[in-house]
Order: structure tokens, then C-alpha cells, then sequence
């Protein structure tokens, strides 16, 4: 039910991921952010396994970090998501992580760029891409509406009506979701989209019985 | 001199020096001298050859230059079946790298991968440290073109110009005076030859007592690591007036 999209446009790219954590029937939470910052011009936008998730992109994260430490220069997009492959790969011998990966980034020579990684580890480098059963609604959208340098207002218009398509397609789509986007300036949240809000806020006091 | 702290490798001297570090640098003073000149539009690597003899075949193998990777290449002084194994395990390194992220490695990190190897050698195993200094030669993305030395001690440094084996002092002081930080690769030729000349024993240079190789980038965009051949080096030679040429016998 976790849905994580993606696309690639003028000198920027865009990660979009649902917010819900569930276990069996229950939400447990509705604002789990999903997408983790890989280093300043880096994302990852991850869904799969509860546990493998947050255990794999921060082990890839710490990783990507060490590297620039030692080397005094971060690792190319596309070295981090051969990096990423790599890892996935070993790891499947034994028994795999069950996690999906899409990894947005912008390197100065190269610009934006966006990488399909799957949990048996495959790796494409795509324009678009999605995991999850939202993929047959968000990947059809694109399909149709997607072209090469969209504009930020361009794709997050494609990104609202992939969400939109979601929501009311989908049996158990989920309520909320968050984007981020990274380009020349780095990675950053971009907004969310709430369409059930956890409240925080003490409910109303129950009106005085009549008298 | 604390002759008891000799022998073991893996130990300080009272004086804090490691003996088997500094001997095994004695080891490479007495090898052939190699030179590398770092200049704007690539990096050159002129050694000095120890084994002449009309008998070697010159086509197919080298005393001197080695490639690592396609973006890297390595000078050698000292003892040539230590240079082998470290050679070797630099390539594997660099492979290994390729394998993971796709990309070259980066050279510094090549040169630091190895001397970690080198220095290894220096701390724990009881086994001798390599008898073989190296200057590596390549490019990359980040830094452009590059020369680093290392030597047995696994220190290394990043140079404009450097040289090892025999005499590479008197070589690195003519260096310092002749070097200027705009070289171009033509110039650093002539000037590797030219210090060469003077700091080798014997009386002449020729083409056999000779190797040299360049790292440069073809119009392409692509490294290219070139050895010269016997012929245009002779050319070379008397080009830059370091050798005469051969005379006619009546």
C-alpha cells in the first residue's frame, strides 16, 4: 500500500512518498516521513518492510557520509546508487532487504538525475518512476502528462494529479503524503499533502446539560 | 647505531626510527633514477633503464612504467618482484573500486589505498617492507591531472615534479630550479630529459638506457597513458640536444 513516485525535470528532480505507517489493519502513524536526505544534494525516497527501511538508508546514508569524510568529495549520484545497488546485491545472497528505492539527486557537472532501485537490486536510471500499487495510477499519469524539463510548477501540478489519482482509485490509498525536491541548491522538503491531519490540539469540552 | 633494533621491522629503535624502513629505502637509492613532471595538459614519466641489453624485448615488456587503470600509471624504483605484487594489488584495488560505484577511481585515493598496504608492512605481520618507491601519474574529474610519490615508509605526497631511485637528490634540486608552474607537456618532456642527462652516470643517452611514458588526454576527452617508442624517443633526444646524433661511418 506504500507509494513512493518520482520524475526528473529542469534541473531539478522530485521524490514523492506516502506518509502512513501501518501494521496489519491499524495506522499507527499518518506523518512518517519516507524520505531520508542521503547527504546535501541527495535523496532517498524508500518503501518497503518497516524495519529494512529504516535500517538500509541509514546504513547507505552513514556510508555515503564516511566516504566524503575520508575523501574530502561526496560521491556522485550515480556512484551512490551503484553504491546502494552493490550493497543490496551482497545482501541478497543471504536473504534479501525489502526495500524499495527511488534515489533523486543533482551533481553540478551532470544536473538532476533519478534512480529506479529495487529490492532484488535491480538499478535503472529512469525520468520517472514508482514503487507499490500506486505505481499503476502515478506511472499512467506520467505517462500521459510527463515531458522532458518540466517546470517546478509543471511537476508538482503532474505530482498533485498523480496523488489525486491515488486517492480516489486506489482501496486503501493513503491520506497523506510528503514531496521533496533537490536541485542545484540541495535537497529539501518541498510540502506535504494532508488530507487527514493527527490532531494535537485538546478536544472541545463537552457542552453544559441543560438545566 | 642501535644494531639490536635492525632486524625486527615492527619496532622502534631507541632513537624512535624504523631500520627496516630506512634500509629499504637505501635499497632503491642504488635502482635507476625515474622522474615525473606534472604540467598543465598531462603528466610525464622518464626512467632510467638498468638492464640494457640488445637481447631484451623492448616491444612487449617494460622495466619502468607500468598502467594501472585506464586513468593511472605508476613509475617504479627499487626492486622489480616487489613492484610487481604492489603493482598488482594497486590494479585490483582500482578494479574493485570500478566494481562498486561504476566510476574510476579517484587517483589520490588509489595512492592512499595503497600505501595503506605499504605501511601495513611497517607496523604488524613481521614481514619486510617493500623495497619500491613509486611515482603514480593520472587524471580525474576532480583534481585533473596528478602526481603523486610514495615510498616504502607508505607516506606519500602530491608533486609538481619529483623523482626517485639514483642520484633523485641532485635530480629534485635541478627540478626546483627548472620547473615553472605553467610548463606545458612538450616542455616538461624536454625538461625530464634534460635532468635525466645530467644525473645519469653514463656518458650518453640513448634510446635502449631509456623509458618514457606520458598521461594526457586524447581530443576526445579520454586518458591516454602512452609509452614512447624506441624510434620517436631517439627522435626526441636529439631534438632536445640531449644525446648526439648518430654519425656516419665512412
Amino acid at each position: 500500500m506504500e507509494c513512493v513516485f518520482g520524475l526528473v525535470g529542469n534541473g531539478f528532480a522530485v521524490v514523492v512518498a506516502d506518509t502512513s505507517a501501518v501494521h496489519s489493519i491499524l495506522v499507527h502513524k499518518s506523518n512518517e516521513d519516507k524520505i531520508m536526505v542521503l547527504d546535501s544534494h541527495k535523496l532517498i525516497a524508500a518503501s518497503g518492510e518497516a524495519g529494512d527501511r529504516v535500517q538500509f538508508t541509514e546504513y547507505i546514508q552513514k556510508n555515503v557520509a564516511l566516504y566524503q569524510f575520508r575523501n574530502g568529495i561526496p560521491l556522485t549520484t550515480a556512484a551512490a546508487a551503484n553504491f546502494t545497488r552493490g550493497e543490496l546485491a551482497t545482501a541478497l545472497r543471504k536473504s534479501p532487504y525489502f526495500v524499495n528505492i527511488l534515489l533523486a539527486g543533482y551533481d553540478k557537472e551532470t544536473g538532476p538525475s533519478l534512480y529506479y532501485i529495487d529490492y532484488i537490486a535491480s538499478l535503472h536510471k529512469v525520468e520517472k518512476g514508482a514503487f507499490g500499487y500506486g505505481s499503476y495510477f502515478s506511472l499512467s499519469m506520467m505517462d500521459r502528462y510527463f515531458h522532458s524539463g518540466m517546470s517546478v510548477e509543471e511537476a508538482i501540478d503532474l505530482v498533485d494529479k498523480c496523488i489525486l489519482e491515488i486517492r480516489s482509485r486506489l482501496v486503501v490509498a493513503p491520506p497523506n503524503f510528503v514531496i521533496k525536491i533537490v536541485d542545484k541548491d540541495g535537497a529539501r522538503e518541498y510540502a506535504w499533502r494532508e488530507s487527514v491531519k493527527d490532531t494535537t490540539d485538546a478536544p472541545a469540552p463537552a457542552p453544559a446539560p441543560p438545566a | 647505531m642501535s644494531r639490536r633494533y635492525d632486524s625486527r621491522t615492527t619496532i622502534f629503535s631507541p632513537e624512535g626510527r624504523l631500520y627496516q624502513v630506512e634500509y629499504a629505502m637505501e635499497a632503491i637509492g642504488n635502482a635507476g633514477t625515474a622522474i615525473g613532471i606534472l604540467s598543465k595538459d598531462g603528466v610525464v614519466l622518464v626512467g632510467e633503464k638498468k638492464v640494457t641489453s640488445k637481447l631484451l624485448q623492448t616491444s612487449t615488456s617494460t622495466e619502468k612504467m607500468y598502467k594501472i587503470d585506464d586513468h593511472v600509471a605508476c613509475a617504479v624504483a627499487g626492486i622489480m618482484s616487489d613492484a610487481n605484487i604492489l603493482i598488482n594489488t594497486a590494479r585490483v584495488q582500482a578494479q574493485r573500486y570500478t566494481y562498486a560505484y561504476q566510476e574510476p577511481m579517484p587517483v589520490e585515493q588509489l595512492v592512499q589505498s595503497l600505501c595503506d598496504t605499504k605501511q601495513g608492512y611497517t607496523q604488524f605481520g613481521g614481514l619486510r617492507p617493500f623495497g619500491v618507491s613509486f611515482l603514480f601519474a593520472g587524471w580525474d574529474k576532480n583534481y585533473g591531472f596528478q602526481l603523486y610519490m610514495s615510498d616504502p615508509s607508505g607516506n606519500y605526497g602530491g608533486w609538481k615534479a619529483a623523482a626517485i631511485g639514483a642520484n633523485n637528490q641532485a635530480a629534485q634540486s635541478i627540478l626546483k630550479q627548472d620547473y615553472k608552474d605553467d610548463i606545458t607537456r612538450e616542455e616538461a618532456v624536454q625538461l625530464s630529459l634534460k635532468v635525466l642527462s645530467k644525473t645519469m652516470d653514463s656518458t650518453s643517452l640513448t634510446s635502449d638506457k631509456l623509458e618514457l611514458a606520458e598521461v594526457f588526454l586524447s581530443p576526445s576527452g579520454k586518458v591516454k597513458y602512452q609509452v614512447c617508442s624506441p624510434e620517436t624517443l631517439t627522435n626526441l633526444l636529439v631534438k632536445h640536444g640531449v644525446t648526439q646524433p648518430a654519425t656516419d661511418t665512412a
